[in-house]
């Protein structure tokens, strides 16, 4: 453990604007829900009416959590359900990105032949994420008690992030630990965290109807968070479990990391082939070496999430419209007037965050082929940029594509109409391109900021979570280009929006490629 | 028959730092040019312009008869490069690189891959996560020489092998010399290496070429050590011109004496009756340790020099 705190001072000195920009901007979030929902409802009557409705639709449910009351405390907490999936995100990627991802840069070897212990790059980490995590929560705690809201429930909802941050900080630590790389060790720790939201989820929505499944949500670290029921009897046995799980996860690492070599994984690599297959001769063909695994794994998890979106909407109960008021939240809210349409007009714009989520990552892998040197191999060789460029452009459009018509297909399969959902799930595409483009202008442009392609993805899922509830300006709105697209199952398909989105997409994109020609490379 | 690379004048600059400054480069057909300079002083920024990879703020370069940023991708049809530091894709094994590399260049000849493989002791079935820095190089090294190219660019080719395989490079470029047709440039900054290998040298600093030629022609430029054991005492010695670092002792005399004065300092010696002589022409090391000083004046004087590149 000697020499942790210096490679603390050293992890927050490489980090000190991304940790504080996830712990304010994720910690400050619940407020804005708070000052949304004073906005919003100007009588106690609406909010009650709105509370009442919420909890008893599936869709809601599925995407934020059960809701188990009517205060202003609870319908932010519910309304902000999602926000631990970004902060166990947030959590584990820091974690990784301190251990992995520095041993594999040889960084920790640089530091490790220094007076520095065998754990203390694995502490240091996790212990600059945990405190962040507990940061974040204070910060959740003190803005809700600043504005009024009863004490005890605005530290259980603090707990729940920092206990989330906690939980996921020690699942990235053992990730780090299993695969004999970062970007391995991120897959895992994602796939981790996509399965506690998806068991969450399925757990929830059956605990609706008849609650024979209702036990998954007990599975799924994000489901306790829920369980702590802040503002409502706030429960802390949860958290009681979710610190024990912690505890064990970061010991885990800490053994596993005694049972390995530094650079090595648990997973032994193996022997391949000594010559190549005859049909890896091509820019396109290494892109698909390197994708492949991205393609299937994204079009898996979001056919997965098919099924779970039909299989919920099977069994969402049909409201009978309401009362005028609350009709008129609804409409701000989902931007339709009835349950089943709103539901999935709901969930086709999250598909389509995710998907964007993909290509981003994608297209950015061409910013990672050029720094780790890949692309100087390539480039001196008889390929063009545009060549190079293109070969891992393709797959950032057509990968989150394929992934979408998969969710759309599962999802109509299980719900019964096909056309209908495959429509609402491929007029995201667009969209998801917009952002595809605006990855590939930044690498042609601003190769050093490219990475804020990320946050202009987190900006669209900011406009499309707090926008209409905060009542923003439509010019605001019109920023994200979630917001052109048709609002399919409620709104009629419209063709020249999704036409003027896959211009802007091209057009960025084309930029983005002839800077890229254009400039130095690496 | 045009130069292969033939650089004037070139200029790149990165933001305020000036990384190439005026530098020339001219390597003929068939020659293995040796590409001399300490850390930083510009020979990757070089060969990246060369590779279309930057582009150059002034002068000119051209490359096999063409310009190297406008056609790039038709040059490196005729060319094979080793970066210095090599990364390869984590998943594809050795095998799988070197195949990719050499498709992608147009194609390369199979039983001289695998005699390659063999001469380096490579294993092609590991997966490039698994190879040392070492191995990771003897890939680039096996593609770029097993394509049939014109022009090998290898940037410290050798910087990660061990002295076996590293003999086994040279083994390798001397038989690649002997065909006469492919031309090399070779950056590197192992002397001995250079030495072995290269016809013509460059030698830069500071984004400048500082001193190009054959090593025969740069030894001319530079000083010869001499220690002798004499007969009676030598009259006159340090008064010749271009005779340095004199020391006297019990009839022995060491001195460095340019190649000008050579003539006069051993008649000097003669006179005074030589008992036994030793004289060591300068290595490539003094040559290039007396360009590491940044000003002309430290230069003149080679322990001088020697302390400067020492202090920094």
């Amino acid at each position: 453990m000697t020499g942790t705190g210096k490679l603390l001072r050293l992890i927050l000195r490489r980090d000190r604007f991304v940790l504080p920009a996830w712990v304010l901007g994720l910690g400050l979030l619940p407020y804005i829900y708070v000052t949304g929902f004073d906005t919003l409802f100007s009588t106690d009557q609406e909010r009650i009416g709105y509370a009442h409705i919420s909890a008893a639709n599936t869709g809601f449910v599925a995407l934020y959590g059960p809701l188990h009351g009517d205060s202003v405390g609870e319908l932010v907490v519910w309304r902000g359900g999602f926000l631990p999936v970004m902060v166990g995100l947030a959590a584990l990627l820091t974690v990784i990105r301190h251990t992995r991802a520095d041993e594999e840069a040889g960084r920790t070897e640089l530091l490790g032949a220094t007076v520095v212990g065998r754990f203390a790059p694995l502490a240091a980490a996790l212990t600059a994420t945990m405190a962040a995590g507990l940061a974040m929560g204070a910060v959740v705690a003190a803005t809700l008690i600043g504005h009024g809201l009863p004490a005890a429930g605005s530290v259980a909802l603090g707990t729940v992030f920092a206990v989330t941050a906690g939980f996921f900080a020690g699942v990235g630590a053992v990730a780090a630990q299993i695969s004999g790389g970062a970007r391995g060790a991120r897959t895992i720790a994602v796939l981790v965290l996509g399965v506690s939201y998806v068991l969450r989820m399925a757990g929830d929505v059956s605990a609706l109807g008849d609650g024979t499944l209702g036990w998954l949500a007990w599975l799924s670290p994000l489901g306790w968070g829920h369980r702590i029921f802040p503002f409502g009897t706030d429960d802390w046995g949860p958290a009681a479990l979710a610190v024990l799980c912690t505890i064990l996860t970061v010991a885990g690492a800490g053994y596993l990391l005694t049972r390995r070599d530094l650079g090595g994984g648990l997973v032994a690599g193996r022997l391949g082939p000594a010559t190549a297959a005859a049909s890896l001769r091509s820019p396109v063909a290494l892109a698909w070496r390197l994708h492949r695994g991205l393609l299937i794994g994204w079009t898996a998890g979001f056919a997965a999430l098919g099924l779970i979106f039909g299989a919920v909407a099977s069994s969402v109960v049909a409201l009978a419209e309401d009362s005028a008021g609350v009709g008129d939240v609804f409409a701000r809210i989902g931007g339709t007037d009835t349950v089943l349409d709103g539901y999935f007009a709901t969930v086709a714009p999250i598909c389509g965050v995710i998907a964007a989520c993909y290509a981003v990552q994608a297209a950015l892998r061409l910013r990672d082929e050029e720094q780790s040197g890949h692309a100087e191999a390539i480039l001196s060789t008889d390929v063009s940029r545009f060549a190079w460029a293109g070969s891992h452009l393709i797959f950032a459009l057509i990968g989150p594509a394929a992934a979408l018509l998969a969710e759309g297909l599962m999802a109509g399969l299980l719900h019964g109409d096909v056309a209908l959902l495959v429509n609402a799930a491929v007029v995201q595409i667009p969209a998801v391109w917009v952002l595809a483009g605006l990855a590939m202008l930044l690498i042609g442009v601003l190769p050093r900021l490219a990475s804020l392609a990320w946050a202009a993805i987190a900006g669209c899922l900011a406009l499309m979570m707090a926008g209409p509830l905060l009542e923003l300006d439509q010019l605001v709105l019109d920023v994200s280009p979630f917001t052109h697209v048709p609002r399919v199952p409620a709104v009629a398909f419209t063709g020249v929006p999704l036409l003027v989105l896959t211009l802007i997409a091209a057009a960025l994109g084309g930029a983005g490629l002839i800077a890229l020609r254009r400039r130095d490379i690496g | 028959m045009a130069d292969v690379i033939d650089v004037e004048g070139l200029i790149k600059r990165f933001g305020a730092v000036t990384a190439l400054d005026g530098l020339d480069l001219r390597v003929p057909v068939g020659e293995v040019h040796g590409f001399l300079g300490p850390n930083g002083a510009g020979k990757t920024t070089t060969i990246r312009v060369l590779l279309g990879l930057m582009r150059a703020d002034g002068g000119t370069a051209r490359l096999l008869g063409g310009d190297p940023w406008a056609e790039a991708t038709a040059l490196h049809r005729r060319l094979a490069y080793v970066p210095g530091d090599v990364t390869l894709w984590p998943t594809l094994t050795g095998g799988e690189v070197i195949d990719l590399l050499g498709r992608l260049r147009g194609g390369l000849d199979r039983g001289r891959r695998d005699e390659l493989i063999e001469r380096f002791e490579l294993d092609p079935r590991k997966k490039s996560r698994a190879y040392s820095k070492g191995n990771r190089q003897k890939v680039a090294l096996v593609a770029a020489l097993a394509s049939d190219v014109e022009l090998l660019i290898l940037d410290e080719p050798t910087s990660g092998l061990d002295p076996l395989m590293e003999e086994v490079f040279r083994e390798v470029i001397l038989q690649e010399k002997r065909r006469g047709d492919r031309t090399v440039l070779l950056s590197s900054h192992i002397l001995a290496e250079v030495e072995a290998l290269c016809d013509r040298l460059t030698i830069i600093r500071a984004g400048r070429a500082v001193e190009t030629g054959t090593l025969a022609g740069l030894r001319h430029l530079t000083r010869t050590s001499i220690r002798a054991e004499l007969a009676g005492p030598v009259h006159g010695l340090a008064a010749i011109p271009g005779v340095h670092g004199l020391t006297t002792e019990d009839g022995r005399v060491a001195f460095d004496v340019e190649a000008d004065a050579l003539e006069p300092a051993l008649r000097s010696l003669v006179a005074a009756g030589v008992r036994s002589l030793v004289s060591q022409p300068p290595s490539l090391e003094e040559i290039f340790l007396r360009h590491y000083t940044q000003d002309g004046a430290g230069a003149r004087d080679e322990a001088g020099a020697r302390d400067e590149a020492g202090a920094r």
